[in-house]
């Protein structure tokens, strides 16, 4: 079986067929087109007008919208224009800080159209190539790519999102696995990290953010494919493949992202220099956003399933539609599309006179056009009409108790400390003035007193406030109902028996909710206070229900 | 189905033994029928030019269009001026109204070239085949099922946004099916004429940004949206919202002109270069309902109503 292998072989093949289907060389002949967008915006910018563009290194600034645009790409959305130009101006105005602002504007804006290719019909870029045949013939290709692509959102808003190509140049794997290229930058960045390269692991770092990016990009276009045609991906194989993988990536990386982040975070506290420290805490932030980004496409992932079954219900148990007429997308759109530029050109224009009707040409008459011709011009205002500047008004809501009430209220509340009162007591003061409302506000003030704010009273430097306790009484009311709060006044003191006194607070954990302050030592402090200066007689074991 | 139009209206002779001068006046008499005729069948053709106006906003119309369904003589004669203009009928009914088709080289026939016109350069081709191809997705989307080109009383929906969407999900699985072939899909650069008219749409910009923040003209969706508008003012769509980059809803006219004339010429065409297609006639869309189907009757009476 080797035998006739290994004496045809050599003889079948002449010298050039190492060349004919060479995979890896049209991919690295591509990858190399796919920088020359970003080598040409130096070369074009001498021919600029205006001012001498030569300071600026344009192909960074490139490599800059480029990174903008990934770091900003999320499941659904993109960067906008304003937004990536906004990040481009400071470091246009870091590489020439002396010139005007309007000409920083004016580069970064420069670089971002270039790198859409505003100026080509396509908003795109192409490259020619060429490959061998087997029979020795040369042919040339072109081949066509975008870095930076628009589209519209849902209400017509125009967004950024960097093509696969793009992020490719950008992270500068050429031709490379995602998978195993994912793998590679994580062992790369704990390695880096332990040696204390910073810098490096950085950019590994980055470079596995932007290999998430391209995993939710590759999901994203999936599931939208699936939301339109269930059958068009194929989801007894490849998805659940690509949707586990996916996920245990996800999982593995999750575990390891954290554990780096330990490493880093100890580094950063850890190191001397300020440089390093810097780095360190840069690197927290991207490997956050990392994780994050991870959380979300995990979500994501764990939607997709619920997707499908979800598309498949909507479009299985569709109506099957009845029989006749031509299939105009079947039979006549996809075998147009299908055929070659020259020869779809016949059908799609047989179709169109056809589909778009009939026409009265214009018959013109020279009173019209005399008429035409006089008209002055319509002024068209580029800006619109004037937009009224709206006086605002900030809504005040009316207060709910005047300031009358209030100091009747307080005025009620400012008991002596050594002499708590009953709520029902206080409550039938208020009434005895004929206000009712002096009586809510003394009801709301109490219910207000049962979980203080000791921290802003004492910063406002008060000595005492107001504490109300809950010691079981049932409140006997016709308005209120609940607990006959003891209201009393509290000095507040430094806490010093706070441990002491923690079990006490525990335990009387009021009903209300109290147990959520911030400050728990300075509640057992007032109420050790409260016990103290008041005399209230409150067994613990009967407060607690 | 050219009849001669003054055959048979009722001039036959009543009679050899009548007097002269009697059959004389009859003569006349005919004759201003016959003029009257002419006038009311050359009219009801005006009507039908006129794209934008249906028989239930017009009584006259109306009447015409009911009087060409129930004599047979009064629509050969339309059908004789009309063909005279350089018009062919290709349908007549209360719902559509008399929807004419321009016949080669007619004065009223739109081309793609002067529809096109204004692309140039070296675009020129690819603009031409983008417009066009345009034309074929918008009706594609707007009748998804064979059956629905069948119904007439079928109201298609469709939207810019869904346009471009819907052709470049189809460029995608072309796209999918080529690399399944070939590695090696990049088209050769000396033969621009040999590029698969779908990578000529799939390379095209689906929207972009403006100096004036109006719609690129340039770019799939400000063609689709041209196609669109156009269509409008042919009578054929009518527009319903704003949303999804401007929707719309086709007229029973539009689905008489794709049925009887586009989709054949088209298919002819394709016929010709040897592509055919066969289908089972299931249809290879699936139209889904997002809606209850209690909603999805209202298309269906709103064009009962038109």
């Amino acid at each position: 079986m080797i035998q006739p292998a290994s004496t045809t072989g050599p003889d079948r093949l002449p010298t050039a067929v190492g060349l004919v289907g060479d995979v890896g060389m049209i991919r690295r002949l591509k990858a190399l087109a796919l920088t020359q967008p970003l080598h040409d915006l130096d070369v074009r910018k001498a021919r600029l007008d205006g001012a001498d563009f030569s300071v600026y290194a344009m192909a960074e600034l490139g490599l800059h919208a480029i990174d903008q645009v990934t770091v900003a790409m999320d499941f659904d959305r993109g960067a906008d224009h304003d937004q990536v130009c906004r990040r481009l101006v400071p470091l246009a105005a870091a590489q020439a800080p002396d010139r005007p602002a309007a000409e920083h504007e004016r580069v970064a804006s420069w670089v971002l159209h270039n790198l859409i290719n505003v100026g080509n019909v396509n908003r795109g870029f192409e490259a020619g190539y060429g490959t061998l045949h087997a029979d020795g013939r040369y042919e040339r290709r072109r081949f066509d790519f975008k870095l930076l692509v628009e589209f519209a959102d849902p209400h017509g808003e125009i967004y950024l999102r960097a093509t696969d190509e793009a992020v490719t140049v950008l992270v500068g794997a050429l031709d490379t696995d995602i998978t195993s290229a994912q793998v590679a930058a994580e062992v790369a960045l704990d390695t880096l990290i332990r040696r204390g390269r910073l810098a490096d692991a950085r950019s590994a770092a980055e470079a596995a953010r932007y290999r998430t990016v391209q995993y939710a990009e590759q999901l994203r276009r999936h599931l939208d494919a699936t939301r339109r045609n269930v059958l068009a991906v194929d989801w007894l194989h490849a998805m659940p493949a690509l949707v586990d993988e996916a996920l245990h990536h996800v999982e593995q990386r999750y575990r390891y992202e954290n554990a780096i982040l330990t490493h880093i975070r100890r580094y950063r506290d850890s190191a001397d220099d300020a440089d390093h420290k810097r780095q360190a805490a840069d690197l927290v932030a991207i490997v956050g956003d990392c994780i994050r980004r991870h959380t979300q496409l995990q979500a994501r992932l764990l939607e997709a399933g619920a997707v499908f079954r979800a598309e498949q219900d909507r479009q299985q148990f569709a109506v099957t539609p009845a029989r006749g007429g031509v299939d105009l997308h079947a039979q006549l759109l996809v075998p147009t599309l299908a055929l070659a530029a020259g020869d779809a050109q016949r059908p799609a224009a047989a179709f169109f006179p056809g589909a778009v009707g009939v026409r009265t040409p214009r018959a013109p008459r020279v009173l019209d056009l005399v008429d035409l011709l006089l008209r002055p011009p319509v002024e068209r205002d580029t800006l619109g009409a004037e937009v009224v500047e709206a006086e605002l008004v900030t809504l005040a809501e009316p207060a709910r108790f005047d300031d009358e009430t209030w100091a009747r209220a307080l005025g009620l509340l400012d008991l002596d400390p050594a002499a708590p009162r009953r709520l029902s007591a206080l409550l039938a003061d208020a009434r005895r003035r004929g206000d009712r409302d002096v009586a809510e506000l003394v009801a709301l003030l109490a219910l207000h007193a049962v979980n203080p704010r000791v921290d802003a009273s004492r910063q406002a430097g008060e000595t005492t406030l107001t504490v109300a306790v809950d010691d079981g009484t049932a409140l006997d009311d016709p308005e209120f109902g609940g607990a006959d709060l003891l209201v009393g006044r509290a000095r507040i003191v430094a806490a010093a028996s706070a441990t002491a006194a923690t079990a006490d607070g525990a335990a009387l954990g009021d009903p209300h909710g109290a147990a959520e302050s911030s400050d728990p030592a300075g509640i057992t402090s007032i109420l050790t206070e409260l016990e103290a200066t008041g005399g209230v007689a409150a067994p613990a074991g009967g407060r607690s229900r | 189905m050219s009849e001669e139009p003054d055959a048979g209206v009722g001039g036959s002779p009543t009679g050899v033994g009548d007097p002269f001068d009697r059959s004389l006046i009859d003569g006349t008499r005919e004759a201003e029928r016959r003029r009257a005729g002419a006038h009311d069948a050359a009219r009801l053709v005006s009507f039908g030019l006129r794209s934008r106006l249906v028989p239930a906003r017009d009584l006259d119309y109306r009447d015409l269009v009911r009087r060409y369904l129930r004599e047979a003589e009064f629509a050969a004669l339309t059908r004789a001026i009309a063909a005279g203009l350089g018009l062919v009928v290709l349908d007549v009914s209360e719902r559509a109204g008399l929807v004419p088709a321009g016949a080669e080289d007619s004065a009223f026939a739109v081309r793609i070239g002067d529809y096109a016109r204004r692309a140039g350069g070296e675009h020129r081709a690819a603009d031409r085949l983008l417009h066009a191809l345009a034309q074929l997705a918008v009706a594609a989307l707007a009748y998804p099922r064979p059956a629905d080109l069948a119904d007439a009383s079928y109201v298609g929906r469709v939207s810019v946004h869904g346009v471009d969407a819907f052709v470049r999900e189809t460029c995608r699985l072309l796209a999918e099916r080529t690399a399944a072939d070939d590695l090696n899909v990049d088209p050769p650069v000396d033969a621009p004429q040999l590029e698969a008219a779908w990578r000529l749409y799939a390379r095209r910009t689906s929207t972009g940004t403006t100096r004036d923040a109006r719609r690129l003209a340039g770019s799939t969706t400000g063609i689709i949206a041209r196609a669109m508008n156009f269509l409008v003012e042919s009578g054929c769509l009518v527009p319903v919202g704003d949303e999804a980059g401007g929707t719309y809803r086709t007229t029973p006219r539009y689905q008489v002109q794709v049925r009887e004339l586009a989709a054949d010429a088209a298919f002819e065409e394709l016929l010709a270069l040897g592509v055919v297609t066969v289908t089972d006639g299931a249809g290879s869309v699936r139209v889904l309902v997002d809606e209850p189907a209690l909603l999805e009757a209202a298309p269906a009476g709103e064009a009962a109503d038109v």
